[in-house]
């Protein structure tokens, strides 16, 4: 109760690791942490979602549905009538967004 | 990280053409300018306008090869967003060390988000390096991308592509001086924070982002309902776009619409007593005027809070998603439910019912 991010739509298959570390180095929240032979799925509930582990593993032992965590975005897609899992982050786009201003997160990035 | 570089190329035709430096169709390189790592009273006041969504997508900078300080062939090269913040992050933390940095189109959006849109990408990269001819500029095939441009960038394919190797730098630029030591990144380094700095520097953007409606809402209320209702809207959005960034960790709860709905009840608590203590209403209105403030403000708040995800650091769009369909429905049925019966209770004033 009042958790909704408990599930994510993360996957991961051990038997395909090549033990690159890439997932360790590329997760901002540290769901995989390395193990003894391949890489260990420690937090899973941690997962934004991002797909950054997805696209950098060569071997495609890992899987999500990537998106951006956005409600601004699905809102506003499903008030158009659209797919809400198809309604993209429409940061700095003209009207509006949900970064709505491409400040967000910047302070942290480069 | 066993890759074999790549480190030959040669300008002979057909050899890895796309991998070397030679420039599509013999056209002559681009000037690679040089850059300082001194942040300037006009780049200031450019942080601080972007910072309040002035002009939001014009902090740019020109996409491109650009040179820090004096460096070498053998020299780092950064990867960064063409957004005046991101790119300004990172040569001030590279202050006093050369190297190149390569700034990819990413339509003036920093490089986390370019990154999940795509802009910062694997196909912006790969044409990036070619157009400006990185391989003939440094001698090695390496180039250090912030990890946060990793949802965007898949670096297999870009040593397919380029020939570059992708190294994944820290998540923080100022971390950058340290990671380069040992070229690796400790787990501090590769994790995400969002603390309150970090939260409260974006709520002028959020509130600003709303102060039209949230003035056009204080005018008609205040006309219609008195200036405690007319307070009561701009407390709400204040306390939907500022107070709840800033509170975010402490408000009890996972869920960003419980956390606004908590918050919301707080903030109408003077606005609910106020209602209730009208002495020229009999007991029955008291209650209802009670009622708005308590059913509409919770509602406001969680809407707002619930919007705040996407800022966030955070976030899945599996969890978003329940929330929305867990949550949309009370917030609209009590700011509905509020809506109405402060219609009741005006047409019960103008009808002299009270």
């Amino acid at each position: 109760m009042f958790n909704s991010y408990t599930e994510t739509t993360l996957k991961y298959y051990p038997e395909r690791c090549i033990n690159c570390k890439r997932c360790t180095q590329v997760c901002p929240h540290g769901v995989f942490e390395e193990g003894e032979s391949t890489v260990v799925l420690a937090h899973p509930s941690d997962c934004m979602e991002c797909g950054a582990c997805a696209l950098n593993c060569p071997v495609q032992a890992i899987g999500v549905q990537s998106g951006v965590g956005c409600a601004w975005a699905m809102i506003s897609a499903a008030l158009r009538g659209k797919d809400m899992d198809a309604g993209e982050c429409s940061c700095g786009e003209d009207e509006g967004s949900c970064c709505r201003q491409n400040s967000e997160k910047s302070s942290i990035e480069r | 990280m066993e890759i074999k570089q790549h480190s030959s190329c040669s300008c002979i035709p057909n050899v890895q053409p796309p991998a070397c430096g030679c420039p599509p169709d013999n056209k002559p390189l681009p000037p690679i300018s040089t850059i300082t790592s001194t942040i300037t009273f006009a780049n200031h006041l450019d942080h601080f306008l972007a910072r309040w969504g002035w002009k939001r997508s014009e902090h740019r900078v020109e996409p491109g090869l650009y040179r820090l300080g004096n460096p070498a062939a053998d020299s780092p090269v950064f990867a960064s967003a063409n957004y005046t913040l991101s790119f300004d992050a990172l040569r001030s933390a590279l202050a006093g060390i050369d190297g190149y940095i390569l700034v990819l189109d990413t339509k003036g959006i920093n490089v986390w988000c370019a990154a999940g849109k795509g802009t910062f990408g694997t196909d912006e990269l790969v044409s990036r390096i070619q157009s400006t001819g990185l391989a003939s500029v440094v001698s090695h095939r390496k180039i250090i991308v912030p990890q946060l441009g990793a949802p965007g960038v898949s670096w297999p394919e870009v040593l397919r592509r380029s020939g570059f190797f992708v190294e994944y730098g820290p998540v923080r630029a100022r971390d950058l001086p340290e990671y380069l030591k040992t070229r690796k990144a400790t787990d501090e380094m590769r994790r995400v924070q969002f603390p309150v700095k970090e939260r409260v520097v974006l709520t002028p953007v959020e509130f600003v982002h709303v102060a039209l409606p949230a003035i056009a809402a204080f005018i008609i209320l205040y006309y219609l309902a008195g200036y405690v209702a007319a307070l009561a809207a701009i407390t709400t959005v204040v306390a939907g776009t500022v107070l709840f960034p800033a509170l975010l960790p402490i408000i009890p709860t996972y869920d960003f619409s419980t956390k606004g709905l908590i918050l919301g009840v707080i903030i109408s608590i003077p606005f609910t007593v106020s209602y209730a203590t009208i002495t020229a209403l009999p007991l029955w209105a008291n209650a209802m005027a009670a009622l708005v403030p308590m059913l509409i403000i919770p509602a406001v708040t969680a809407y707002f809070s619930l919007n705040f995800t996407g800022c966030t650091t955070f976030t899945s769009r599996t969890g978003v998603k329940k929330e929305i369909f867990r949550y949309v429905p009370v917030m609209a049925l009590m700011a509905g439910s509020g809506i109405v019966i402060g219609i009741i209770l005006g047409v019960s004033r103008l009808a002299g019912v009270i």
